[in-house]
């Protein structure tokens, strides 16, 4: 599949500390992401997922490397450019925390459009409520709504301004399968029917599996990559990755 | 140290922003109070200097005319009678002298130094020594006057007047000359620190007879020094077989007992005066504090239900949160010590407008201030902190394993009910109050409104609302989704919104009350003067104090004068308290006035009886024919009630007398108002010339139309008014701090939403604008509702005291809506901090807050 790249990391590294405490979270990452693709970004926990993620998303900064999210490189934008780039160009899901509690359902996902003063397209507006499902309970505050419910409507947030790219850290993380299931399906529908591009992190294979690439990070580095994953496939490669991990602190001792 | 109390310190110690901003309503509700007591401390201090510092071993005089808080006594001793003195063998030295008390110095500018409170002493130039042992006067440079044009001033008088040796210095003088001069020829330091503010004159003692006891050979007042080994019981014992009539001799420790027993009146009731400040400044600083455990131990409740959980009792709970209030209390009083000595500095500066000087006064703090900052600091802290621990002690332990936790909350219902109760019983205190008399009436009435302001502020989360969904709903449509946030954020915590607002609320509603008093007084001496003044002319000292008789007579010699009605004010003990008493001639004062009396005749008043203005015979229960005693001088006249004045009327007197009244009390003839009359055909323009002629040299003493006198009035009232906002400008200060506390605190506690905000691009602008939109809210509710309840007292308390002279109601909607708009401007003053502390949290810090 020979797609435009909607971001793209080169020589990605970020290092917290200095000196002997110094941790390199993420290793001179390379990656790139394709339009209308649904990305997940998996690996053993503290191996820089999040990072990459807060660093693609201009909230945090690369210690050397790059970002570009198209053409423009993130590291050249001042704060007042990367909070409109983020307004209008980034979405995001975070695994928890996600909705605004004295605003409704539908507010929050406006939210984005209204922080921009613009006004929501009728249709597009419409057809991510729909996608949403929450009918009657669209005027209702957070916490009246479920998990699932929160989580997608915060995933309709993320892609009522029709970003360049979605950004979700663990958006499954708190919900059970059921709920997961509901917000994948959501993500999912978006790419297949709208072609939105969309990069999430994860523990979980199944919710892996929804996706057309997993990337896997090690160590900060970004060790392999899978297409078309599925649950089997997916699992084998962590199990592979563990394996390697073992043997590499084996050796080190 | 138990676990616990090592939580509760490192949660003290970890959270020093929140500690400061807890401990601020403390420090400055403590530095009112302490400032208070520092500074009447120093007054006094400042006052029993000038007391000893004046009075020598023994003193003789005619009883009451030269004590501390005497007025201007003509009664005097013959020049025999120190003769014989001298013959004592246990007196030292004997010291005759003469003195007034407004001989006011011009100053090389024209206006008058002092006077506006502080006497103008002119004394007799003698060698008299203190009981301090220092001479009451030292010559610094100089020498000694000779002759009534020579003076010697104090150094510090002469400095503010502009005078050095050689200068010829003016005087407004009180004796036959309205006006003096003389050349300074010495000066002089008062034996004992300095004078507050009081002018200092000295002439030789046969210039001070000539001057201003009508040349007699005959004295004030004698001072006396012992003899070597003699004390002063034996010197008053050896003195007092040689004296007549009411004249007596006092040792001088006795004089300064008596004169310290008056200072302390005066002082306790100006501590009195400012402590009332002190308790609305603390009130308001109550609501602060409980506003900020509330929200401290909501943000805690995480932790407080994770210590249940793990086994802590609802008791430990409880006071792990009270001994952080100790703590915040003890840190709050400590601080509030230092700024209230600040605060002392302040308020001398506020009372040197009116003439007190204190630059040199030493500014001691006293034990009793210590002890009393401490103690007020550390039990409001703990009461105020009370309600927000019993709230965390019932946080279930359960809520440790929820994602949020909402605290139990009383129901607003049963706020609203408590609040219901709370107003009526304080308009039930209040009508008991208006009812009531004296100190317990006000009481009643200070105790009524504070019921009531506490019953509207637990209401205010209910009635508030409509405001608050108005304001939200307006920002919603001007400023889009930041305002409608904004909105959102006031109506979210509607008891953290109310109770905010309420302590700007008790600030404003007090401001508001004064400004409707103040407007409603300036109006009713409008109206006052317009109704009951028929003379044409009034000529008044602009500084209030009293002037020379011969003003009068020189203006009755101008072609075209009608009348001159000569008004005279005392202000003595009449049965107790003490009350501004006039005295003119009948007849002139019907001609100058028209006076509508109440009851009985103006043409009643005669030597031997009294009017009482309404007020005052209401208040004190007086009618006609019953007997008023009346204090003057330490001699206690009877006097007859012989007619009621209304009040309200151009007299500013609780009771009027004839002059042959203040006469024989001993005061001397010094005119306070005089009103003329003008014959009918006479003009207006001439009059006018002829009078400023003879009052040219008299800086403070003017002629003025009846418009124009009452704009002098007003500018009284105003001046007033203006200390009054200045004291209350602390309790405003504290609302606003407030209002700086709680926005803070919830930019803290809503971190990671300001985060999510920021994350799905919410510039730092806007995010800043949506604090200052909330701040404004909570700003203006305040204000709405404190101006609404102030002009609620407002008319009540002027319908009360609309039979004491203020009895036109008018409202100054213009100042009051102003008030709204500046609480408007403050509420965005308020956000600057926190909205910029909200600008610059880290996103990424933020949403990853747990
Ligand atoms: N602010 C920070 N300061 C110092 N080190 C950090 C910071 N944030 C992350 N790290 C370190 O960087 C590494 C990568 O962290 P990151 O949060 O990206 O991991 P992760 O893959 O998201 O893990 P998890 O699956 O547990 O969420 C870890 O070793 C972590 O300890
Ligand atoms: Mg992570």
């Amino acid at each position: 599949m020979e797609s435009a790249v909607a971001a793209r990391t080169v020589d990605l590294c970020k290092v917290y500390g200095q000196g002997d405490a110094a941790v390199a979270a993420l290793d001179h990452v390379s990656v790139d992401f394709y339009t209308g693709e649904f990305t997940a970004v998996m690996g053993p926990s503290g191996s820089g997922k999040s990072t990459l993620m807060h660093c693609m998303a201009g909230l945090d900064s690369p210690t050397t490397g790059q970002v570009f999210l198209g053409d423009v490189e993130l590291s050249a934008l001042n704060d007042k450019d990367l909070t409109r780039l983020r307004r209008d160009r980034i979405g995001f899901v975070f695994q928890a925390y996600n909705l605004v509690p004295t605003l409704t359902a539908q507010e929050n996902v406006e939210l984005p459009l209204s922080i921009a003063g613009k006004k929501p397209d009728k249709s597009w507006f419409d057809k991510v409520i729909n996608t949403v499902g929450l009918g009657p309970r669209l005027h209702h505050r957070p916490n009246e709504l479920s998990g699932g419910q929160q989580q997608r409507v915060a995933a309709a947030r993320a892609l009522i301004s029709r970003p360049d790219i979605v950004f979700a850290d663990e958006p499954t993380g708190n919900l059970d399968s059921v709920a997961s299931a509901e917000v994948l399906g959501l993500l999912r529908t978006n790419v297949d029917e709208y072609q939105q591009t969309i990069v999430m992190v994860t523990h979980d294979p199944v919710a892996a599996a929804y996706t057309d690439r997993v990337i896997f990070l090690a160590d900060g580095k970004a060790v392999r990559e899978l297409r078309k994953p599925t649950v089997e496939l997916i699992i084998e490669e962590l199990r592979v990755l563990t394996a390697e991990a073992v043997a590499g602190t084996a050796a080190e001792a | 140290m138990s676990g616990l109390w090592r939580v509760t310190w490192r949660n003290l110690f970890a959270r020093k922003l929140r500690l400061i901003l807890s401990a601020t309503a403390i420090v400055l509700g403590v530095a009112f109070v302490s400032g208070s007591f520092i500074f009447t401390d120093a007054m006094g201090g400042a006052f029993n200097g000038i007391i000893q510092g004046s009075t020598a071993d023994v003193e003789v005089a005619p009883k009451g005319a030269t004590d501390f808080d005497s007025q201007q006594d003509f009664r005097t001793i013959p020049a025999s009678v120190a003769e014989e003195l001298e013959q004592v063998p246990e007196a030292g030295s004997v010291h005759p002298f003469n003195q007034v008390l407004t001989l006011y110095v011009i100053g090389k500018d024209g206006k008058v130094v002092g006077g506006n409170g502080p006497p103008g002493l002119g004394i007799t130039d003698v060698e008299t020594r203190s009981v301090t042992g220092n001479p009451i006067v030292e010559y610094v440079d100089g020498e000694h006057p000779m002759g009534v044009d020579e003076v010697a001033l104090d150094v510090d008088t002469a400095e503010k007047a502009g005078y050095g040796i050689g200068d010829t210095v003016r005087f407004v003088a009180p004796g036959d000359q309205p006006e003096l001069s003389a050349e300074v020829v010495g000066l002089v330091e008062f034996g004992d620190g300095s004078l507050a503010g009081a002018t200092l004159a000295l002439f030789d003692a046969r210039s001070m007879q000539e001057l201003f006891f009508d040349g007699r050979d005959a004295y004030s007042g004698i001072s006396l020094n012992a003899a070597e080994g003699v004390s002063q019981t034996e010197l008053r014992d050896a003195v007092a077989p040689l004296l007549q009539g009411d004249v007596k001799a006092r040792t001088g420790d006795a004089v300064v007992e008596a004169g310290e027993e008056g200072l302390e009146e005066i002082l306790g009731f100006l501590n009195t005066f400012l402590l009332v400040f002190a308790a609305v400044a603390m009130v308001v600083g109550t609501y602060l504090i409980i506003n900020t455990f509330s929200i401290l131990v909501a943000q805690r409740s995480r932790e407080l239900a994770l210590l249940r959980a793990m086994g802590a009792s609802r008791r430990q709970v409880n006071r792990s949160v009270l001994a952080e209030a100790f703590v915040v209390g003890l840190i709050g009083a400590t601080l509030g010590l230092a700024v209230g000595y600040l605060l002392a500095l302040g308020l001398r500066a506020l009372f040197g407008i009116f003439g007190l000087d204190l630059s040199d006064a030493d500014f001691p703090i006293a034990a009793r201030t210590i002890a009393v900052s401490y103690g007020v600091g550390v039990i409001v802290t703990m009461i105020a902190a009370y309600l927000p621990a019993r709230r965390a002690s019932r946080i279930p332990p359960v809520a440790a394993m929820r994602d949020e936790v909402a605290l139990p909350e009383t129901s607003l219902r049963r706020r609203l009910i408590v609040g219901v109760v709370m107003v009526v019983a304080g308009v039930g205190l209040m009508i008991g109050g208006f009812a009531g008399e004296g100190s317990t009436g006000l009481l009643l009435i200070g105790l009524g409104m504070l019921s009531i302001l506490v019953g509207v502020s637990l209401m205010s989360p209910v009635i508030g609302r409509p405001l608050v969904e108005g304001l939200g709903a307006a920002y919603r449509r001007v400023f889009g989704m930041v305002g409608g946030l904004a909105g959102q954020n006031a109506l979210r915590n509607p008891r953290r919104t109310a109770a905010t607002a309420s302590a700007l609320m008790i600030g404003l509603t007090l401001v508001a009350l004064m400004s409707i008093l103040g407007q409603s007084a300036s109006a009713s001496t409008d109206e006052a003067v317009e109704s009951t003044l028929t003379s044409q002319f009034i000529v008044s000292n602009v500084i209030g104090s009293p002037f020379s008789t011969t003003v009068a007579e020189q203006i009755r010699e101008v072609d075209g004068i009608e009348t001159v009605a000569q008004f005279r004010q005392a202000f003595p003990e009449v049965g107790g308290s003490v009350a501004a008493v006039g005295s003119a001639d009948p007849e002139d004062l019907t001609a100058a006035l028209d006076l509508p009396m109440a009851a009985g005749l103006l043409s009643q008043l005669k030597p031997g009886t009294v009017f009482v203005n309404q007020a005052a015979a209401e208040g004190q229960g007086y009618a006609i024919g019953d007997t008023v005693k009346m204090k003057l001088q330490g001699a206690t006249v009877p006097l007859k009630v012989a007619g009621v004045f209304p009040a309200g009327a151009a007299l500013p007197a609780d009771y009027l007398v004839t002059h042959d009244t203040f006469r024989k009390g001993g005061l001397t003839p010094l005119d306070s108002l005089l009103f003329i009359v003008k014959e009918d055909s006479a003009s207006t323009a001439q009059i006018r010339t002829a009078v400023d002629e003879i009052t040219k040299d008299l800086p403070t003493v003017t002629l003025k139309d009846p418009s124009e006198f009452a704009e002098e009035q007003k500018e009284q009232i105003a001046l007033f008014l203006n200390m009054i906002y200045a004291l209350l400008g602390l309790a405003v200060v504290i609302a606003v701090l407030g209002i700086v506390n709680t926005l803070a605190l919830s930019v803290i506690e809503r971190t990671r939403e300001i985060g999510l905000l920021r994350a799905v691009g919410l510039s730092r602008r806007q995010l800043r604008r949506m604090i200052r939109l909330e701040s404004v809210i909570v700003a203006v509710l305040g204000a709405v509702l404190g101006v609404v309840m102030g002009v609620a007292f407002g008319i009540a308390l002027q319908r009360a005291i609309a039979d004491q002279g203020v009895e036109v109601l008018s409202i100054p909607w213009i100042q009051l809506a102003v008030f709204v708009v500046l609480a408007a401007l403050v509420g965005v003053l308020a956000a600057v901090l926190p909205a910029r502390r909200a600008a610059r949290l880290d996103v990424l810090k933020a949403i990853s807050t747990q």
